[in-house]
């Protein structure tokens, strides 16, 4: 009558694994992804070798497929979009915990998180049919990099302000005490206690800056082979053209942008990946929690 | 703080250039706020006039109708577009959510520091990554070119982006349950599964609810995984499995560069119903989080 564990225990057991299954899945999704893709990029790759990567010649036609110039795009626009977001992602941060009255804080939050949930396909729209129609910039990079801007900023802000906000008390008090004045304080105490978490933050809202689709491909312009440090040409970038194209796509030029999504994957894992570990690390020595 | 202590000597007063320097760095961090907010609300002035012109001058018509064939004629018809957001983002939660969960509990209850734990919780991040075009394609290439296309397609491929997210979230929330809870259901000989079921997911539930529809709120503006898997579809489509369906984003997407005003109209209004249900989704998931806060 008392026994209080008794027939659960195969039910226990059965949970555990059923839990299990659940956490292997995640290896599982992602291990198909990685082996589905390379060996749907290979048709493209053996054609192509690494011309694949260093020829700027992409004519689906010819068969030729050279993507340079969108991993060119893909990187320009990014670090166009870092140039704009992370000074003002750091201002707004260093805002919210350095300045902003109790009260504003927030509200401010809350207006940072509003812009992240702003679905990405509205900002093209926005993009498409008012940033570059009545600002006079066109379809460019430049767009792009805007657009991608607003889009990465919420991320590298709201980590930012949870970086900043491990800096100890005692350590701006120290500062303040010695007559330091509140800039002075920031480049003292903050910034340097900070500086690998900020790194990090940046570097992941780079990855997600190289991952974005939607608003690009809506903005970039959609031109082709153009390899050129001016902002206001129109371009390409991968994942854009991988989102135009495969409607029309035949077997080897699917092969190609399959190719290209590879591409963009291992790149923004990696990015992902050193920003992960940068952040992590930082927190770890302040005794923040990540 | 004895602010305006009449000290014999002043330290502070005279406004040097480090003053001077710190106010203009103060200005200057204010302007980066101007700076945000000045496109948050343009976009919100762009979706809410134009898309609030469109979906009031035929009112119910915009939800209900279908989606005109012929783009350039002007007129309502969202209709089965919104259908195809709730059945995909649905579909998408009902995998994602439970799984997610599941591999959170794992992670946490069962597996802590062990070497099996370690590699998922990486992976979960390497996964969080992953470009949501990348998701696209995959489910193109694993479902779709077997199955065809329809909302469970882009359902699969949303599971995909949710699923890391509402793992890493769910952990967190469960780190925040006191062990004490967990010590207290053993001692009265509660078995692990039992506990886990009774006790500590009731206790992160907030968390856990609020952490889901921040996910659910990010899945349903995307568009990129739904691209390859859901097609294109003006008319109704009630159903998950089959035939090609639509989604709001879709609409948006495709209609965004349309050179027909008719078309472009419906994407600004497409794009309000979409933030509309964004912004009530994450205004319930803070809600959620609002009463954790108290709870506390």
């Amino acid at each position: 009558m008392l026994d209080l564990r008794g027939k659960s225990a195969t039910g226990d057991r059965a949970f555990r694994w059923i839990a299990i299954g659940a956490a292997a899945l995640v290896l599982l999704v992602l291990g198909l992804i990685a082996l589905v893709m390379t060996s749907r990029a290979g048709p493209v790759l053996s054609k192509m070798g690494l011309d694949f990567f260093t020829s700027s010649r992409w004519s689906a036609p010819d068969g030729i497929f050279g993507a340079l110039p969108f991993i060119w795009g893909t990187l320009f626009t990014a670090l166009i979009a870092l140039a704009i977001a992370v000074p003002i992602s750091l201002g707004v941060a260093l805002f919210v915990t350095q300045v902003a009255p109790r009260w504003l804080k927030k509200p401010m939050v809350y207006m940072m998180d509003l812009l992240a949930v702003v679905p990405s396909v509205v900002f093209g729209l926005w993009g498409v049919l008012v940033l570059s129609q009545h600002f006079g910039l066109g379809r460019s990079f430049l767009t792009a990099g805007i657009i991608l801007a607003v889009m990465i900023t919420p991320i590298i802000t709201s980590l930012a302000r949870e970086v900043i906000e491990t800096t100890p008390p005692s350590d701006k008090e120290a500062a303040l005490a010695l007559g330091a004045t509140r800039w002075e304080m920031i480049t003292a105490a903050v910034l340097p206690h900070s500086k690998g978490g900020l790194v990090g933050a940046v570097m992941l809202g780079l990855g997600r800056a190289l991952g974005e689709t939607i608003a690009a491909a809506l903005v970039i312009g959609s031109a082709l082979g153009q390899i050129t440090p001016n902002p206001f040409a129109p371009g390409n970038s991968m994942p854009a053209v991988i989102a135009n194209e495969w409607g029309e796509a035949d077997d080897m030029h699917k092969s190609a942008l399959i190719a290209l999504a590879v591409t963009l994957f291992v790149i923004t894992i990696a990015v992902n990946l050193i920003a992960t570990a940068i952040v992590q690390r930082s927190m770890k020595r302040s005794g923040g929690k990540t | 703080m004895i602010a305006g202590a009449k000290l014999p000597l002043d330290l502070r007063r005279k406004p040097s250039w480090r003053a001077t320097k710190s106010t203009l760095m103060s200005v200057l961090m204010g302007g980066a706020v101007v700076a945000v907010m000045i496109p948050l609300l343009a976009v919100l002035y762009s979706v809410i006039t134009r898309g609030g012109g469109v979906m009031f001058k035929e009112f119910p018509a915009f939800f209900t109708a279908e989606i005109p064939l012929i783009s350039r004629k002007a007129g309502p018809g969202m209709g089965p577009a919104i259908l195809g957001t709730l059945l995909s983002t649905g579909g998408a939660t009902l995998i994602a959510v439970p799984l997610g969960i599941l591999g959170a509990v794992f992670l946490h209850e069962y597996g802590g520091k062990s070497k099996f734990a370690t590699i998922v919780r990486f992976m979960t991040t390497v996964m969080t990554g992953v470009p949501s075009i990348v998701m696209g394609l995959f489910v193109y290439l694993t479902w779709t070119m077997r199955f065809g296309y329809s909302a469970f397609g882009g359902a699969l491929a949303l599971a995909c982006l949710m699923l890391p997210v509402v793992i890493s979230s769910t952990e967190q929330m469960l780190k925040l349950v006191p062990s004490n809870l967990r010590e207290a259901a053993y001692a009265l000989g509660t078995s692990k599964s039992r506990t886990i079921l009774t006790v500590v997911l009731p206790a992160a539930l907030p968390g856990i609810v609020s952490g889901a529809l921040l996910a659910v709120a990010r899945a349903a503006g995307e568009t990129a995984p739904l691209l390859f898997a859901v097609g294109a579809a003006s008319a109704y489509n009630p159903h998950l499995f089959t035939e090609a369906n639509t989604s709001l984003s879709l609409q948006i997407f495709g209609n965004a560069t349309s050179s027909f005003v008719a078309a472009q109209e419906r994407a600004w209004g497409a794009a309000l119903t979409l933030m509309t249900l964004t912004f009530l989704l994450t205004l319930v998931a803070r809600t959620f989080t609002a009463r954790l806060a108290l709870k506390r």
